[in-house]
């Protein structure tokens, strides 16, 4: 897809002037109305930084996250240590700076694997229903018929506890939900005047996808996409909180947690940093997918379409 | 009568997935590469002993066979095996387990209603007000805060620092156990200090819990609510000039119902399931420290148990849901067909 000049930056005039693909007008419009919304901004604003962290975290950390400096530990937070040092005298702030790019890639690694996966089985569900749908929804009702936690802490055990196989084992857990979003799209929209008329036309299975399914299904997806990256932090970090992801000395935030749980008393600094470090992060994601999610009703979208015309056009 | 048919086809759906997730769990434990029979015999077991163990357990039968055999001896005998662990059939253990999970999940489920959907609905009401501002900000909050570090704080805060609160375990002393439910034992003993130590051991992890769970009661509530709100019919009933509390209770709130208690039916089962991390912090002596233990020592009985126990809970949870339904609205006539 060829993206116009000024495809984020430009305004709603232009958007609705210029005869774009519809797919980029869409976008175009979302980022348009998103913008009006403090809290989604705010939201966007965080996941900015986060992102930033997990790219430049480790050239910007003051201190080397794995060295052992035993007389230095449990400094408190002061000026040379931010967030303190553990008990190995590690400066937490660095650990932290180090650990936010594993939280991201799990996020983006498990949404990778589960996001096609779930729109493959819920297209072929919701498109050709019959003894298909059957299968592949009564096979995703095992799956979600378990508490999500123990089935991933589960296949992470069987698969030898590191942070990559928690991911893989979160990934096996999230596709269900997915499978399940997109077949009720797909369903949906295979009802729709238009799909019956491209039908009618003699339009193959393929295209029907193509043109109608998928950019139907692209707004919950990237709504769902977003308030799952929270999710998936969170769940990562329980994991590794457990024993089951990431192994010590690497400085995944559930990991930091759990290494300074039994040292609450005498150094809160330890755990209290990576703690807040998840809940700012998922918050940032939080926030943008509902921003995204109003952006995306067509009911408000409505009111902000009449306010422009109104403003054009008198 | 068809309210009972419906239930027997609902309960009935049960049995596909219980097979799945036996299926499932079986076939994890064979792609473990851990032999079970040697982590379960421990460090110091002979060969003999392993192979002794192995034979029991079926663990040198293909898949499909130890799931016939865990199957014919559930069916037959309700038995759902020894616990390679605990030594104790996983029958009696998860009714040790059980109901201090349940007791966990159902207040801190009791505490997220009775405060997150007023909260939803003041929150609704005023919009845009502080009060709406306030409680979205517990609600983000409570929805984005990991429950290992809420629970870890409180601890922290109530046990250690400000020494309100005890933190640990579930009751202090002994006392006569008829139902496993603490709290019931404690009153059907007439033991008012053991009630009172049960109560207070509660509240941290219940409250914890509560906090996550009510996030996202208030959200739902209110995204509920203002839609409702805006319909045409609580429009006429404002302007009939009823009472506002008539229009909020009989007309508003009644409506916007459905969408939380669909989340609260989905969350009850999570919550369940998902109390491992707070039963570890707790040292809560739950089903969910018992299902994480076993996953570590590839307790199979164990976990399989575990987990049909969990599917049911979820499965039976969301039975109740759709029956509520069709309690608040006649639309829904559970059984027979829409429209």
């Amino acid at each position: 897809m060829k993206l116009p000049k000024g495809f984020l930056f430009t305004s709603r005039y232009r958007i609705l002037k210029r005869r774009l693909h519809p797919i980029t007008k869409e976008f175009g419009l979302t980022f348009y109305v998103l913008r009006k919304s403090t809290l989604a901004v705010i939201g966007a604003l965080l996941v900015c930084m986060f992102l930033f962290l997990a790219i430049f975290g480790s050239r910007i950390a003051p201190y080397n996250p794995y060295e052992v400096k035993i007389r230095e530990r449990f400094i408190p937070p002061s000026k040379t240590h931010w967030f303190g040092t553990d008990k190995m005298g590690r400066d937490v702030f660095s650990r932290m700076l180090h650990g936010a790019r594993y939280s991201i890639r799990a996020g983006l690694i498990v949404l990778v694997i589960a996001v096609p996966i779930g729109v493959l089985l819920g297209g072929i569900a919701g498109l050709f229903g019959g003894w298909r749908d059957e299968v592949i929804m009564r096979f995703t009702d095992v799956f979600l018929a378990f508490p999500s936690l123990i089935l991933a802490m589960s296949f992470s055990a069987a698969l030898g506890p590191s942070l990559f196989n928690a991911m893989i084992a979160l990934s096996i857990v999230w596709w269900p939900m997915y499978t399940r979003l997109i077949r009720g799209q797909a369903l949906s929209v295979r009802e729709t005047d238009y799909v019956e008329a491209a039908r009618s036309r003699g339009a193959g299975n393929w295209y029907l996808v193509r043109r109608h399914i998928l950019p139907n299904c692209l707004s919950p997806i990237l709504v769902t996409f977003t308030l799952d990256m929270g999710w998936i932090i969170t769940a990562t970090a329980a994991l590794s909180f457990l024993g089951f992801g990431a192994q010590p000395p690497m400085p995944e935030w559930g990991r930091m947690i759990s290494d300074g749980r039994i040292y609450m008393l005498q150094a809160w600094w330890v755990s209290v940093f990576p703690g807040l470090g998840i809940v700012m992060t998922v918050l940032g994601f939080n926030l943008l997918g509902d921003g995204i999610r109003d952006a995306l009703d067509p009911k408000l979208r409505r009111i902000t379409e009449v306010k422009w015309k109104q403003r054009t056009f008198s | 009568m068809k309210l009972r048919n419906y239930i027997l086809r609902r309960v009935s759906l049960l049995i596909p997935v219980i097979l799945g997730v036996l299926v499932l769990v079986f076939i994890i434990s064979y792609v473990i590469p851990a032999d079970p029979a040697r982590a379960w015999a421990g460090p110091k077991a002979r060969p003999e002993q392993i192979e002794v163990l192995r034979e029991r357990y079926h663990l040198n039968d293909p898949v499909y066979l130890q799931i016939y055999y865990y199957l014919r001896n559930l069916v037959l005998h309700f038995d759902l095996g020894v616990s390679a662990t605990t030594g104790r059939p996983v029958l009696t253990d998860l009714k040790a387990f059980f109901p201090a999970t349940f007791e966990l999940a159902f207040f801190a489920f009791v505490l997220a209603i009775v405060i997150g959907i007023p909260l939803g609905v003041v929150s609704a009401l005023r919009r845009n007000e502080p009060t709406d501002h306030f409680s979205r900000v517990v609600a983000l909050t409570g929805v984005s805060t990991p429950l290992f570090w809420s629970a870890l704080l409180m601890q922290f805060l109530f046990y250690y620092k400000l020494r309100w609160l005890p933190a640990f375990g579930r009751l202090s002393v002994e006392i006569n156990r008829y139902t496993g439910f603490v709290l019931l034992d404690s009153v059907l003993n007439w033991n008012w200090s053991a009630f009172g130590d049960a109560a207070t051991r509660l509240i941290l992890p219940a409250f914890t819990l509560a906090f996550y769970t009510m996030g996202y009661l208030v959200r739902i509530t209110r995204g509920s609510m203002l839609e409702v709100l805006e319909s045409e019919y609580v429009v006429t009933a404002k302007a009939k000039g009823l009472p506002q509390r008539v229009v909020i209770y009989r007309h508003a709130l009644k409506n916007a119902i459905i969408p939380p208690i669909t989340v609260l039916g989905i969350n009850f089962g999570w919550l369940l399931g998902g109390t491992v991390l707070l039963e570890t912090i707790f040292s809560w002596p739950g089903m969910g420290r018992y299902a994480a233990g076993s996953i570590v020592q590839v307790d199979l009985p164990a976990m399989v148990g575990f987990t049909l126990v969990a599917a049911t809970v979820m499965i039976l949870s969301n039975l109740v849901v759709d029956i509520f339904y069709s309690i608040i609205d006649p639309r829904v006539r559970v059984g027979g067909k829409a429209k």
